[in-house]
């Protein structure tokens, strides 16, 4: 056990070491503790991300509110009154508000965490924590953010249903929590998979940024699912994973949508597959990123 | 005591160019290699991190190496053996407890790679380094301040990015805010702090960790003379306490003052092993000292413009030949070459002559005129014997009679090195004297 390599040193037995660097870890090899230790970091880089944004700004945290209002005015406008597609009977602004604050969770976290690795190379090229931190410490921030604009709609809810609007809620809004869980795992493990990925070739963060655009469109965000009954578009719509979560959130809290076991099983297989997976890359990724960054 | 650090084999491969198209192809190749359950084709490339080499030159040499030993590499190896470069190759070396370990060597020489890959920020591409410890690394201070975060808040991420827990941070919030001297501006956002306020809350965070393994490299650089000496204490402080401490710093005076021990790295490799610190500092200084003795001065380099522009400056030495390399006891002879676009009169020139950061002394020249278009020489020479060995560097400028302005300046003009070899046998350099200078006096008694 105890003699000499052809260097001249004595290796011990990896248990006797605290941190052995080799050239490749091995595959499962996640330091998922680490990150666990380092959790005073993630919620530094949370208080960091949610604060600083809109720093020095008139408005301040009214932009948390601001942005998804007047997008689903233009939606209401656009897509509601010119294009005159269907809202299944419901008030539109709360049908786009519904559907717009879970998408732009969904877009936003994933585009911000696709760039851990290039928007953060000058800190992870001086010093060494669990990249992990970054990406999973966005995902918490924007839930924040989403929490606001959850309240937001809830207050718009509250405005219509006093109005009598024939709106209603549903057992399903229990299933709300699992649902926030669902899109924060898509979400934290398509854009850890992404991220690992543009690190080396950064064309696919072009790729992410407009696909991103684009996919809210096969996404039941300006239109219900019930509105597409057949063909190639209603496969694409159930492929995406987003669906059912917008679907059982409307359901749940307007009383219109689709409830699906299976498919919400769908979505939540999804997220942890690519979580899984996203990890596992992201992890072989982050020990030689800063080479090709 | 214990070993605590062991650097066993430890290389790291770079590529050189951009990433594009090309480097898909190496990846393809790559995989496909390990697929088959071969070695990484890339790795058999034995390129030497000798960056002052041209790169064309460079592919030329690696081709006609590889050729000798092409029988079991890669076919296609021609064309990407300039791709690839060792920046640090093969090191091994073992650091015990309580070790204070300074690593020199040249700029390029792998020094910072080999601290980057300690503090895990990249995987070394060979090797394997084996740890016990906590390791806090201080590659720069303030990493991840955030420019519109209070000073209170920024301490909070910063020590949390370097390992810190939110209560060690709360616990310690008044020492490192009183370390910092930014008492009155600690809830004022960063960005409104003068670099050197940045610097000084950065450092006083990083002061307050308590690691068993500190790594430190070239923070000293940065900040002024008093904050120098600040660091240096503060480092100190963490040896004498028992911990281990690895330091790469260009200031030998401040690696030797320091550490015990030394290692030299050079292009890449191990050119002086782990030994007494004295020993390796003794060999690197002995080492490449070549060099011109003539410099001549770009635009950028005169702080002051003005008609009269010290053009070259040329060291000499006692044979009249320029060199930057001296002998213990040997004159030393600093020409200026003045070029004026006026006619001027009562003008002086000057040199300073610093050594560790330190200014050891400023030598003024006789007020002279200088001819419009007329090249002006003006020659000192100090005598052997001043200078003890060391580095010392040369700021230059030249001012009129009255000393309320100045006519150029260049600071860091030049180089020059005092070897402790004598000149000849009436010299002989006696390693109980020490400092910089030796000047003469009288003993009576």
């Amino acid at each position: 056990m105890n003699e000499q390599n052809a260097n001249g040193i004595t290796p011990l037995p990896d248990e006797q070491w605290d941190l052995v660097i080799r050239p490749r870890g091995r595959w499962f090899d996640l330091h998922l503790a680490d990150v666990w230790r380092y959790r005073d970091l993630v919620y530094m880089f949370v208080r960091r991300d949610f604060v600083s944004k809109y720093k020095q700004t008139i408005l301040g945290p009214a932009w948390f509110i601001i942005q998804p209002l007047l997008t689903t005015i233009v939606f209401a406008v656009v897509f509601g009154n010119i294009a005159n597609l269907s809202t299944d009977q419901l008030p539109k602004m709360l049908f786009y508000l519904s559907g717009n604050v879970l998408w732009m969770y969904f877009s936003a976290v994933l585009v911000a965490t696709s760039n851990t690795f290039v928007g953060n190379a000058h800190l992870f090229g001086k010093v060494y924590f669990p990249r992990l931190a970054v990406p999973v410490s966005l995902a918490i921030s924007h839930l924040l953010t989403f929490g606001l604009q959850f309240l937001f709609f809830l207050g718009f809810w509250a405005f219509y249903s006093l109005r009598g609007a024939a709106i209603q809620m549903t057992a399903a809004v229990l299933l709300f929590p699992a649902l926030v869980v669902i899109m924060a795992g898509l979400a934290l493990g398509c854009g850890i998979l992404f991220s690992a990925l543009t690190t080396k070739y950064r064309d696919l963060r072009f790729l992410l940024e407009f696909g991103v655009r684009l996919a809210m469109y096969a996404t039941p965000v300006i239109f219900p699912l019930s509105s597409i009954t057949g063909g190639r578009l209603r496969l694409v719509l159930l492929a995406n994973p987003m669906t059912p979560i917008i679907e059982v959130f409307r359901l749940g809290f307007l009383g219109q949508g689709t409830l699906h076991w299976g498919w919400l099983a769908y979505s939540s297989g999804f997220a942890l597959l690519s979580l899984a997976l996203g990890v596992v890359i992201f992890n072989r990724v982050e020990r030689t990123f800063m080479d090709t960054v | 005591m214990s070993v605590v650090i062991q650097i066993d084999g430890v290389s790291k491969q770079y590529r050189l160019g951009e990433i594009s198209t090309g480097s898909l192809h190496h990846d393809m190749n790559r995989w496909w290699h390990r697929v088959r359950g071969k070695e990484d084709p890339y790795l058999t490339v034995t390129g030497e991190n000798i960056r002052t080499r041209k790169r064309e030159a460079k592919a030329e040499t690696l081709k006609r190496e590889n050729a000798e030993i092409s029988a079991f590499q890669h076919s296609s190896l021609s064309e990407f053996c300039s791709d690839y470069v060792w920046a640090l190759k093969d090191i091994t070396f073992e650091v015990r407890e309580g070790e204070v370990l300074g690593i020199i060597g040249r700029n390029g020489a792998g020094k910072s790679t080999l601290l980057k890959i300690l503090s895990r920020v990249t995987a070394p591409t060979l090797g394997e380094i084996r740890v016990k410890g906590r390791i806090a690394s201080l590659l720069e201070v303030g990493t991840g301040f955030h420019q519109d975060l209070t000073g209170r808040e920024n301490i909070y991420l910063n020590g949390a990015v370097l390992g810190m827990t939110r209560q060690e941070i709360t616990r310690k919030l008044d020492e490192i805010v009183a370390f910092s001297g930014c008492e009155l501006y600690v809830d004022t956002p960063v960005k409104r702090y003068s670099s050197g306020m940045v610097v000084r809350l950065g450092f006083a965070v990083a002061a307050h960790l308590e690691p068993e393994i500190l790594i430190v490299d070239e923070v000293l650089a940065v900040g002024d003379f008093a904050f120098q000496a600040k660091c240096i204490g503060k480092m100190s402080e963490v040896a004498s306490q028992g911990r281990t401490v690895l330091f790469v710093s260009h200031n030998l005076a401040a690696v030797q003052n320091l550490c015990q021990t030394g290692i030299w790295l050079d292009n890449g490799g191990v050119a002086h092993a782990k030994d007494a610190i004295a020993k390796v500092i003794a060999a690197y200084e002995h080492s490449g000292r070549t060099g011109s003795g003539a410099i001549s001065f770009s635009a950028g380099q005169h702080r002051v413009q003005s008609p009269l522009q010290i053009e070259t400056l040329e060291l000499l030495g006692h044979d009249r030949h320029s060199t930057i390399n001296f002998k213990y006891g040997e004159p030393i002879r600093v020409r200026f070459y003045l070029a004026s676009s006026e006619s001027m009169s009562q003008v002086k020139i000057g040199f300073a002559i610093r050594t560790n950061g330190l200014r050891v002394t400023t030598f003024y020249s006789p007020l002279f005129n200088v001819e419009a278009g007329n090249c002006k020489i003006v020659e000192a020479e100090i005598p052997g014997g001043v200078f003890l060995p060391g580095m010392y560097e040369l700021d230059i400028g030249a001012s009129p009679a009255a000393d309320n302005q100045s006519l150029d300046y260049i600071p860091s003009a030049a180089t020059f090195f005092v070897s402790d070899v004598g000149l000849d046998r009436n010299w002989v350099y006696n390693r109980r004297v020490s400092g910089f200078v030796q000047l003469p006096v009288i003993w009576n008694g």
